[in-house]
């Protein structure tokens, strides 16, 4: 343990320390009064923080490799910390009409971010269950913040219970890893696995491993979950769960894809690619019935977490760049979505209902016109930012020889536009019903306008973080 | 000016940007200056589109006006025009500012439809003038939007149904074509439509699940690209979107779906199905005739039985896109250049027919044929119009819907006669179904109490219809005006095709060595 070490993991310390400073604050002063200015100070911080990370380089490996600093760690990062801000002080406003927004909230979101990047950054086994946990046990607490609410416990108890499941899976994975490569550390199962020749001991650990990861990105079929979570818990933690935790997870599955199997690409392709267009198919089906937008959501996110699969299942550098964009569309699009899903409400109560969203853009125009963008980039048609999030994975696993993948994700991703075009049907051509306003703080207005901003105008250069993602995807498959 | 074309492109895009940023208001003044600004911008982007025009060199058959930038993801942004794509640039700028005036009277949000209406202009001038891949299908996919929404908001009893149907089937066609373009570009390593054009896609033939497949990758990339195009034709068995679409759409959504979004497909066929997948074609030609020919007869008899305008009309536009598909597909001279003139004729000739319809149902709100008849005696003007667009339908010589017709029977003739024979059985039917409207339309005597009070066409209405009438008869009797501009670049289409087909080509070898 050197000075360098901790300065690699400075973000991480900064975001801890502040956690725990707000923590003592709050308890020792105003609790719940203090809720507000706590997030929004929280906000700052992870802005801070993002920029921080934003403007590091090179390639560290901190405490004998257990953590690792390279652009795609970066990537992730500022992702997850300037979608996470943005979640929460869109949500704050929302939070705090529901009577919801204790303090505990925004700080169980820093501790959980600052496991997701842990998690990302992850260079050992031990070190990514760390990160894993310290999310994943964030999550579960914010889950059922609705405490009076039976749906909210519910929501939280079948989270924590399934994903206990997925980390005791993924821990004896690990075992059986430690076990035949003699190490958790990446650099040292790669080696163990050398040239493709991968002991059927070490493959057992691999699929251990992934199922467990699988469950993290609620891939299909280990989704079980993700429906009743995003319907019981509050509408703004939702619009958290489904952001930045399905970039960390799905950044973490890459990088144990690589950093420690990289050498057994062909063995774990094929998973991949399974567990995609179960997801892509999945997700499209399932959506088509539902009357709550909130579980829509939930199986939307499964299909796009097909899609993002699509890029990891390429296997190679492009795909980990096309995964990396579309994941930041990919968040994008939902932050604004939830942005528009969590104001929905009818007499100060909240409603979750497709039908209720009827004539909406006739009395609301402008409004209307953003949720139209960003539903129909969700549905992947151009000229919306949605699209080259699609093109750009499509072409990842056309150029690896998947190319019936990618057939089987188009014919999904038109399965799915149905869903999609419903919503926009209630919205500009349905009956006058009971109708829904939406109660929007100046926060949550911006995040809608402003991601469908983004989505639109990402056309003309995609705002540069093309780049950024080539570099990442350099870092990641060396 | 070397950004003519994107200038022409994105003109009615800067209009709809201005109506949804500046207009406030829901009054009565705010729908009439959005009807004006629209129109002056539709009238304003057809002006600078005759600069395109005349300044256009037929003889040069490579891409004129020609634009590039970089672009996001290793595209590029790419525009040009050659003899194939510049009349359909034209046929639509040509036909907005009548769409919109013929759109006067709309009253329900009328922003919003001139915004949809500008915005769907600016995606169709982009899929002419596209000269990259995935430029060209970001024009083709976003189209839908618009279409949808004007479908699904300003439409008919139904509009729902045909909004969905319209949306996904023709989404359905363009995602296969779309993993057809990235495994073009992963062969060729370029989205660069002149560069593809010269580049030769596999054709050895290789076995997919236990099938032969005859011409290989060629063969499909043409059935990826074949799924779009024909459901955008649309071609028969999947042209059931269609009569939905036409019969829900408000008078001016018909108009551009048939003037100019089903051309979509054919400028696909000649854009890149036949240069692109030259041997592909080949061995799928025989099938796409015998589908057009089918298409010709069947729809034509479906024509027939319609009790509904608007699908009578319908069915008869499935039926001339027949005639466009066996014209390309005949794969010489005549029966290409037929195509494309068929295509323009189309144009103008179906966009009127929906006009037409439009007229009465403005004033009756029913399309039922059989609430009509004996108009001739309060509408006598309106009786005259629609005969001439009924009788130009039907292919009258002198109108230019002979002279599209004729071309592609020559071509078909010449490419199978069998073919020929079953598609000119179809010149029969067409003047059956048309003449038969008319006849129960208009002649007659006027005994249904709710027609007693019918008035003429107003001097609007009339004045709409003149263009049109102008083209049609001028393309009609001199129709070199369209075939001076296509046959360069048509020829050299066909040069190319023919040169990559081996047993073509060893013909050729051997008649010059002679």
């Amino acid at each position: 343990m050197s000075s360098v070490d901790f300065q690699t993991v400075l973000p991480e310390l900064i975001l801890a320390i502040y956690a725990m400073v707000a923590l003592l604050a709050a308890v020792y002063t105003g609790k719940d009064a203090l809720a507000k200015p706590i997030t929004w100070i929280t906000g700052a911080v992870m802005v801070i923080v993002a920029l921080m990370v934003a403007g590091g380089d090179g390639n560290t490996a901190a405490f004998n490799g257990m953590f690792l600093d390279d652009a795609y760690a970066r990537f992730a990062k500022v992702a997850i910390l300037l979608s996470a801000a943005a979640v929460l002080v869109m949500g704050e406003a929302t939070m705090a009409r529901r009577g919801l927004l204790r303090f505990e909230y925004p700080i169980l979101v820093t501790l959980g971010t600052v496991g997701m990047m842990m998690m990302v950054s992850a260079g050992d086994l031990m070190s990514l269950y760390m990160g894993l946990e310290l999310q994943s046990l964030s999550l579960y607490v914010v889950a059922s913040l609705n405490r009076d609410s039976v749906k909210s416990t519910e929501a939280g108890l079948k989270y924590f219970v399934l994903g206990a499941l997925s980390s005791g899976l993924l821990l004896y994975g690990s075992s059986l890893v430690y076990g035949y490569a003699g190490t958790t550390v990446f650099s040292g199962i790669i080696e163990a696995a050398n040239h493709g020749q991968v002991g059927l001991g070490l493959l057992i650990g691999l699929v251990f491993v992934t199922a467990g990861l699988a469950f993290k990105v609620s891939a299909v079929p280990f989704h079980m979950w993700t429906p009743d979570v995003y319907e019981g818990a509050p509408t703004p933690v939702t619009a958290f769960f489904a952001t930045a935790p399905k970039l960390a997870a799905m950044g973490l599955f890459a990088r144990v894809m690589f950093d420690a199997f990289g050498q057994a690409v062909g063995d774990w392709q094929q998973i991949i690619a399974l567990l995609a267009v179960l997801s892509m198919f999945l997700g499209a089906f399932a959506a088509i019935g539902q009357t709550n937008i909130k579980r829509l959501m939930a199986y939307s996110s499964i299909a796009h977490m097909g899609f993002a699969l699509l890029g990891l299942a390429a296997g190679s550098e492009y795909g980990i760049q096309a995964m990396l964009l579309y994941m930041a569309v990919y968040l994008t699009m939902n932050i604004g979505t939830f942005a528009f899903i969590m104001s929905m409400e009818r007499d100060g109560r909240p409603v979750t209902d497709i039908a209720a969203l009827n004539q909406f853009a006739v009395n609301d125009k402008l409004k209307g016109l953003a949720m139209l963008i960003l539903l129909f980039s969700l549905a992947g048609v151009p000229p919306m930012l949605g699209f080259f999030a699609k093109y750009g994975v499509l072409i990842a696993a056309v150029q690896s020889g998947l190319t019936w993948l990618a057939v089987a994700g188009v014919i999904a991703s038109v399965i799915g536009a149905f869903y999609y075009l419903r919503i926009v049907y209630f919205m500009y051509f349905g009956e006058e019903g009971d109708g829904v306003e939406l109660n929007m703080s100046p926060a949550a207005w911006a995040a809608l306008m402003g991601s469908a901003a983004i989505i639109l105008l990402g056309v003309v250069n995609f705002f540069g973080i093309e780049g950024a993602a080539a570099a990442a995807a350099e870092a990641l498959v060396k | 000016m070397n950004n003519l074309l994107s200038i022409i492109t994105f003109l009615p895009l800067v209009a709809a940007v201005i109506l949804a940023l500046f207009l406030r208001g829901d009054d009565e003044a705010a729908a009439r200056n959005a009807k004006y600004l629209a129109l002056a911008a539709t009238v304003a982007t057809f002006l600078f589109s005759l600069l395109v025009i005349t300044g256009f060199d037929p003889a040069d058959t490579g891409f004129q006006f020609v634009e590039e930038g970089e672009w996001i993801m290793g595209l590029k942004y790419k525009m040009g025009v050659d003899g194939i794509s510049v009349l359909f640039v034209m046929l639509t700028t040509f036909m907005m500012p009548l769409t919109i005036w013929a759109s006067w009277g709309v009253t329900s949000r009328v922003k919003e439809y001139m915004i949809a209406f500008l915005l769907l202009e600016t995606l169709m001038l982009g899929v002419f003038m596209a000269l990259d891949l995935v430029l060209f299908y970001l024009f083709f996919e976003a189209g839908l939007i618009p279409m949808f929404l004007i479908i699904g908001i300003w439409g008919g009893k139904d509009r729902i149904y045909a909004s969905f149907k319209f949306f996904l089937y023709t989404f359905l066609g363009s995602v296969l074509m779309l993993v057809a373009m990235i495994y073009m570009f992963i062969d060729a390593g370029t989205t660069d439509i002149p560069t593809l054009m010269a580049h030769k896609f596999g054709s050895e033939d290789f076995s997919l699940l236990g099938i032969q497949i005859v011409g290989g990758a060629q063969t499909l990339l043409f059935l990826a690209f074949f799924a779009s195009f024909a459901v955008k034709m649309p071609m028969w068995p999947v042209h059931t979107w269609l009569p939905d679409a036409h019969v829900q759409a408000p008078t001016a959504g018909s108009v551009v779906l048939a003037a100019i979004l089903l051309k979509m497909g054919g400028y696909g066929f000649l854009r890149f199905s036949l240069p692109m997948f030259p041997i592909g074609a080949d061995v799928m030609a025989c099938f796409v005739l015998w589908l057009s020919a089918i298409a010709i007869v069947y729809t034509s008899l479906v024509a027939l039985v319609q009790e509904d305008m608007k699908k009578l009309i319908a069915y008869s536009s499935v039926a001339h896109m027949g005639y466009v598909t066996a014209g390309i597909f005949s794969l010489n001279q005549q029966g290409l250049d037929g195509a494309i003139f068929q295509m323009i004729s189309h144009g103008f000739i179906s966009g009127a027919l929906f006009l037409c319809v439009g007229v009465i149902y403005d004033r009756m709100h029913t399309r039922e044929i059989s609430a009509y008849g004996g108009l001739v005696n309060r509408m006598p003007t309106y009786a005259l119009i629609f005969m001439f667009f009924t009788m130009a339908n039907v292919g009258l010589p002198g109108t230019s819907g002979f002279v599209g017709e004729f071309l592609t029977l020559v071509g078909m003739f010449k490419a199978n006669t069998w073919v020929a024979l079953v598609a000119t059985s179809g010149v029969i039917f067409s003047a059956a179904y048309a003449l038969y409207l008319y006849r129960r339309v208009v002649f007659g005597d006027l005994i249904k109490e709710s027609l007693k009070s019918i008035t003429e066409m107003n001097g609007r209405e009339k004045a709409i219809f003149a263009p049109l009438i102008f083209m049609t008869l001028l393309l009609g009797v001199y129709p070199s005006l369209v075939t001076d501009i296509i046959g360069p670049s048509v020829e050299a289409l066909l040069t190319n095709f023919h040169a990559a087909i081996p047993a073509d080509a060893a013909e050729m070898a051997q008649t010059a060595s002679h």
